[in-house]
């Protein structure tokens, strides 16, 4: 059990198909696969004991991935927007390395002396170069495939380890091999060192289906390259959805995108506003919400296109309401809801998100696993299953106010605030409170040309929710801080009210 | 007779026909392709043709099972032989299609 072995029976069915295109440039799967063993044999080589990626997409990227698999090390894809100094410890983590890195990204870095560092053209023409290749990967199922470090809106990256079987598990529990026509193509816009890129990678080359990579992310660019490249499918963080939306808003331009079947999201909470305008704009697509952690190898929950289109069809609230859900299980996986005494919720009541099966890694590099005695893995999401098995999630279990011994949820707090006209955008933390130990803060983004006062949001809060869920403080910013992946960092906010504390 | 386990990947000796073990029963089995047993993936092969009475084919792709369900193989090169397991035929598992999720 190996991820090459995707790669192996795709180029051993379909060796002429394209399996990744970038820009102008693009590789068949009989190509990748001798790319990917001729790189492998090179990393070995080199003494390497892991691959890293420190640059945008490219075809390197695929290249990376499996040359990794075959050389047996494992693949560590990086964030470059990081600081120099959040590099450098990361770098220090994966010593000694092979690392494809643009010249822009590493000129600045001390570098681990170990380290071979190559760009993504010149690890390419290696690739294609003269070397003997690895014709086997070596190894056990359980050796580590990719280590992802994970984003860290909370603290600092903790490594989180993926094993072949873990990630070849998701893979032949969810797609059927050579699944996918000819002409499909899959519209790949987030980035590599993201749990959704490197399930993009194995899933396309799973399905025979052709990637089409877009490396840097915006609107116009996006429904450009859908075009012009006939692209079928397209997965997308709920940021870009709105990001599209918007310039179709803002330009007039038709939204027409006569190629595409499905587009998938997720990786953030959807906000119903954006999933129902996109269901408008584009009737024919089939609309999936996929739920997953990196801990998961990806998705463990799918809301699908038939759900879509029952929610969006109807009156009755508990089925329109499913629009916010992101779905039930996928087949291979079990999941449960579990209350402060570690004991499973009943329907309908909101506890700790637990999950279970071959999927799952749950496991930190320096932590150890995270399952306990029969398999579980805490997902840290809050959340519940209504009567259905439909799973609604309810923020991060660490973004919790505990205010004077009562757990309060920063959603419907921000829900509430949004429908506001005079919000564009807002963030719910926890701040300091002598007297309930923490309170509830608010930090919003008011439309442009509006004015409103901070005692006017507490009263509409006050309006339609308890008491102890009306924002005891509010602060007005132009935008909220943001991953690239379109989540809000609460941590910045928090060192806001902190900070404020202190000074007043 | 083989213990085999999940992972396990074997190869037929009398076709093309490669398979990996998803799951599998706990004691040793006797599992064959074109009739004769499954041999590891460096074994060397029979210089012979499948048995005509398992030759069905295997096709890339595809999972077999048991009638018990007590074994899933996925088949990762196809070939002419059948797979069979204790002497009866594995047959394909129709695997319930999921929306694309990347």
């Amino acid at each position: 059990m190996n991820i090459v072995m995707a790669l192996e029976m795709a180029a051993d069915c379909h060796p002429d198909r394209i399996a990744v295109t970038s820009g102008t440039k693009s590789l068949t799967s009989g190509e990748l696969l001798r790319a990917a063993r001729t790189a492998g044999a090179v990393v070995r080589n080199s003494g390497c004991r892991y691959v890293g990626l420190l640059d945008i997409n490219s075809t390197a990227a695929p290249v990376a991935i499996f040359a990794a698999a075959y050389a047996g090390v494992p693949y560590v894809p990086m964030n470059y927007r990081l600081t120099r100094p959040e590099l450098e410890a990361l770098l220090a983590r994966i010593e000694p390395a092979f690392l494809v890195a643009a010249p822009a990204y590493v000129e600045a870095l001390t570098m681990p002396a170990g380290n071979h560092v190559v760009s993504a053209e010149d690890f390419l023409a290696l690739a294609q170069g003269d070397t003997p290749p690895a014709t086997e990967a070596p190894g056990e199922p359980s050796s580590v495939a990719v280590q992802l470090f994970t984003s860290g809106t909370t603290g600092a990256p903790k490594a989180a380890v993926l094993r072949h079987e873990n990630l070849m598990s998701y893979i032949l529990g969810t797609v059927d091999f050579a699944g996918a026509d000819d002409a499909d193509a899959a519209l790949v816009a987030v980035p590599p060192y993201h749990i959704a890129g490197i399930s993009a990678v194995l899933s396309s080359t799973y399905a025979c289906r052709r990637m089409v990579q877009l490396p840097n992310f915006d609107g116009a660019t996006w429904l450009g390259l859908c075009r012009d490249e006939g692209v079928t499918n397209a997965f997308v963080v709920p940021t870009m959805l709105s990001r599209v939306i918007e310039h179709l808003d803002a330009t007039g331009e038709s939204g027409a995108l006569p190629a595409m079947k499905a587009i998938a999201y997720g990786g953030g909470k959807m906000p119903p506003q954006v999933i129902e305008k996109a269901m408008a704009i584009w009737p024919a697509v089939d609309f999936t919400n996929a739920y997953g952690l990196t801990e998961t190898s990806s998705t463990i929950c799918l809301l699908g296109p038939e759900d879509h289109r029952d929610a969006f069809a109807s009156s009755d609230p508990e089925v329109r309401r499913r629009l916010h859900s992101v779905g039930k299980p996928i087949g291979t996986v079990e999941i449960e809801i579990r209350g402060t005494n570690g004991k499973a919720l009943p329907a309908g009541e909101v506890g700790d998100v637990f999950v279970r099966g071959g999927q799952v890694s749950g496991e930190y590099l320096g932590v150890g696993s995270l399952l306990d005695a029969d398999g579980w893995f805490p997902t840290r999401d809050r959340g519940f299953l209504d009567r259905y098995g439909f799973l609604y999630l309810d923020g991060r279990a660490d973004d919790v106010i505990v205010r004077g011994g009562e757990n309060i949820s920063p959603g419907e707090i921000e829900d509430v605030l949004r429908e506001h006209p005079a919000v564009s955008d807002v963030a719910v933390v926890a701040m300091a409170d002598e007297q309930w130990g923490e309170a509830v803060a608010a930090v919003v983004v008011p439309r442009e040309g509006t004015n409103v006062a901070a005692s006017d949001l507490q009263d509409w809060v006050r309006e339609r929710l308890r008491s102890s869920r009306v924002p005891a403080a509010i602060r007005f910013r132009n935008e909220l801080p943001y991953n690239e992946m379109g989540k809000v960092l609460r941590r910045v906010l928090k060192d806001d009210f902190r900070s404020a504390a202190v000074s007043a | 007779m083989k213990t085999l386990k999940a992972g396990t990947r074997l190869k037929s000796a009398a076709c093309d026909t490669e398979v990996m073990v998803i799951r599998t029963r706990p004691e040793p089995v006797l599992l064959c392709c074109g009739g004769m047993e499954m041999i590891a993936m460096d074994g060397q092969k029979a210089a012979a043709e499948p048995d005509a009475a398992f030759a069905q084919g295997t096709l890339v792709g595809k999972r077999y099972v048991d009638e018990q369900d007590t074994t899933e193989l996925l088949c990762t090169k196809g070939g002419k032989g059948g797979l069979s397991l204790e002497g009866a035929i594995l047959v394909v598992k129709q695997a319930k299609a999921l929306p694309s999720s990347d």
